[in-house]
């Protein structure tokens, strides 16, 4: 059969799927529409939280990225799932326990103030929209590779799929197509990395399988290790990047992933605090499932990719390569006129140029699988772009109309008012993300990476000093989280956008680049808060009672 | 007064000792000491490049299963003195 048929028949089937699942579970309550009622199993909510946590990113450029960077890409690995030990660990279940609805909330009663509330409410809101113009328009990219639509109609129509579940359904409609949509994209990645895993080493693993050999009997990294070398790559499994550098931008991814409130506020919706720690447990054993395979399909891709092009005749080049061509993120200059492709590390003598992001989208056209399985791919790719958007909204929605509106505008507004509130904040969310998606500004790129150095520099410290301090005061948490954010706005902007004189590598203070500054601010973030606080009056008993009472699991 | 002190002391004990763990391997392991594992081999992987990709992953998910484990331990033998 046509792709083109397949493919409209697996995105319309799962369409319909979570269509389907908004309609049934949609909310009727505050409570429903913020944290689903509460009433949420662990791996259901684990699934869920995988899903709103793999975003675009993490489905179609991760694996890209790594195979372009070979070892530096670590970062992205140990980052992005080493924060749910410290999610686990050091928040999840003190969070539940306090059992309202947002961060901002927390932030707000924890410091007793309505300056850390608004502070809260305005570092959730940078963090959830840079976050989720990148969605939208991944979303919009898939549309157009698979469906052969212009990237508008594409962003249109996820938008309206996005807000017709999110607004109706809330967080308990999202919850359940969170899971459906864990399993589509899940499927759909380990699918073709098993495919070619076999095909590349005979071992279905692809785990075990890039520790293995070829038919030639050569490591497979090895072999990619040579083949990097003889091109004038830096070596593949060693990298180029600082230690410092690597440590700082691990840390900061990591303490990011633990700080941002779309992430956090899944453990809001379970039962009971021993459901919090166990839903942590399920949502990283099924993110790591995509994780470890992901650095195996950047070898494969690789090496795949070097030996079917690098000298070879461009006309002798398979079906694939012009097809991706055509699209721009494939691009090739004979600039020696010799009608051979030279791939070299050389920006002066390399003739091609590839995107990363078509690494995974183009490997089941490159592994020559059946057409159904390239279908498949394209709907996994959408259920992570869709997933993680619905719950960057609901973030937004709530951030609106709980914690702005409810609780600092207007105290006596009723539930049904603050639930219609809550539902006409996501569809402006919606609106503004998808503008974004069309429309996309330069800086939307670059900062949803940073988007996690803005999470470290502010929230982190405040809610864990909130649990584990009872000494910490308002005036501490509320210092410390500006000069956290502004610190890390501050040089973001000083040398990503040129801002306040720029910068270039060479300028980089102690040689942390933006990426890993947010470790940096986020210590200053501590300091800055134990030292005001020491010089203030400490909490009243009541927020001392406050803290004691999240700490025992027991529920009153 | 004071079950709810002994809890809340092995709760901190629990997570000194998982957060080094967790720092050893990941930071250690994959980033500081990444140079000398290397010079180790096991089956097609060099041993830090391994820990980077592969290992301290599996060890982040082991790690919070063990303390999901100690924990409900500790909430049944406190249960209801706390």
């Amino acid at each position: 059969m046509e792709l083109q048929y397949w493919i409209w028949i697996a995105v319309g089937l799962s369409f319909t799927l979570y269509i389907a699942i908004a309609i049934i579970s949609r909310a009727s309550s505050t409570g429903e529409f913020y944290i689903a009622g509460k009433g949420v199993p662990p791996i259901a909510n684990g699934m869920a939280t995988a899903a709103d946590w793999m975003s675009a990113a993490s489905f179609i450029s991760m694996a890209g990225i790594i195979s372009f960077n070979g070892y530096d890409g670590s970062v992205y690995l140990m980052g992005w799932t080493g924060g749910y030990v410290l999610l686990a660990l050091l928040l999840a279940p003190y969070l539940r326990k306090f059992g309202k609805f947002t961060v901002p909330d927390f932030i707000g009663d924890r410091y007793y103030s309505n300056v850390a509330r608004g502070v809260a409410v305005f570092c959730a809101l940078i963090v959830s929209f840079t976050y989720i113009a990148g969605q939208m328009r991944g979303v919009g990219v898939v549309f157009s590779r698979y469906l052969e639509v212009d990237i508008t109609t594409g962003v249109l129509i996820g938008m309206l799929i996005v807000l017709f579940y999110a607004v109706l359904g809330g967080m308990k409609g999202i919850t359940y197509t969170q899971v459906a949509q864990y399993c589509v994209l899940i499927f759909a990645f380990m699918l073709p990395a098993i495919f070619i895993s076999l095909m590349v080493t005979g071992n279905a693993i692809p785990q075990i399988g890039f520790g293995s050999s070829g038919s030639d009997g050569v490591y497979l990294l090895d072999k990619l290790d040579g083949l990097h070398r003889e091109l004038g790559f830096h070596e593949y499994t060693s990298g180029k990047k600082s230690t410092l550098d690597v440590f700082l931008i691990t840390a900061a991814l990591m303490v990011g992933t633990a700080g941002l409130p779309h992430v956090i506020v899944r453990f809001f919706t379970v039962k009971k605090v021993s459901d919090a720690r166990k839903s942590a447990g399920w949502a990283l054993l099924f993110i790591a499932i995509l994780y470890t395979t992901a650095p195996a399909v950047a070898v494969f891709s690789r090496t795949n990719l070097i030996e079917t092009v690098s000298n070879k005749a461009y006309a002798s080049l398979p079906e694939w390569f012009n097809k991706w061509e055509a699209t721009g993120l494939i691009t090739y200059e004979d600039k020696n006129q010799d009608g051979m492709v030279q791939y070299l590390a050389d920006p002066k003598i390399n003739e091609l140029k590839v995107d990363a992001d078509i690494m995974v989208l183009a490997n089941p056209e490159i592994a020559d699988l059946p057409n159904w399985v390239i279908a498949i791919m394209a709907a996994g790719a959408l259920a992570a772009a869709l997933s993680t958007a619905a719950g960057l909204l609901l973030v937004i929605s709530s951030s609106v109309s709980h914690d702005l509106i409810k609780k600092m505008i207007k105290p006596d507004v009723s539930e049904k008012g603050e639930l219609i509130a809550a539902r006409l904040s996501a569809v402006g969310a919606v609106m503004l993300a998808a503008y974004f998606g069309i429309n996309p500004p330069g800086f939307v790129a670059a900062t949803v990476a940073l988007a996690f150095g803005l999470a470290a520099a502010s929230f982190f410290p405040a809610i864990v000093m909130g649990i584990f301090s009872k000494r910490m005061n308002k005036e501490g948490a509320v210092a410390g989280m500006v000069v956290g954010i502004l610190l890390m706005l501050f040089y973001m902007t000083k040398f990503k956008f040129g801002w306040f004189g720029g910068g270039t590598e060479k300028d980089w203070w102690f040689g942390i680049s933006p990426e890993g500054f947010g470790s940096f601010a986020m210590m200053v973030n501590f300091i800055v808060s134990i030292t005001i606080s020491n010089f203030t009056p400490e909490p009243d008993t009541e927020i001392q009672k406050l803290v004691e009472n999240i700490r025992n699991p027991d529920e009153d | 007064m004071k079950n709810k002190n002994t809890y809340w002391k092995t709760n901190l004990k629990y997570l000194v000792i998982l957060l080094s763990i967790w720092f050893s391997v990941s930071f250690g392991f994959g980033i500081l000491m990444v140079d000398q594992l290397n010079q180790i081999q096991m089956a097609g992987f060099k041993l830090g490049f391994w820990f980077a990709q592969q290992g301290a992953i599996y060890l982040f998910v082991i790690l919070i299963f063990v303390y999901i484990y100690l924990m409900n331990r500790l909430d049944q033998k406190f249960k209801n003195k706390v």
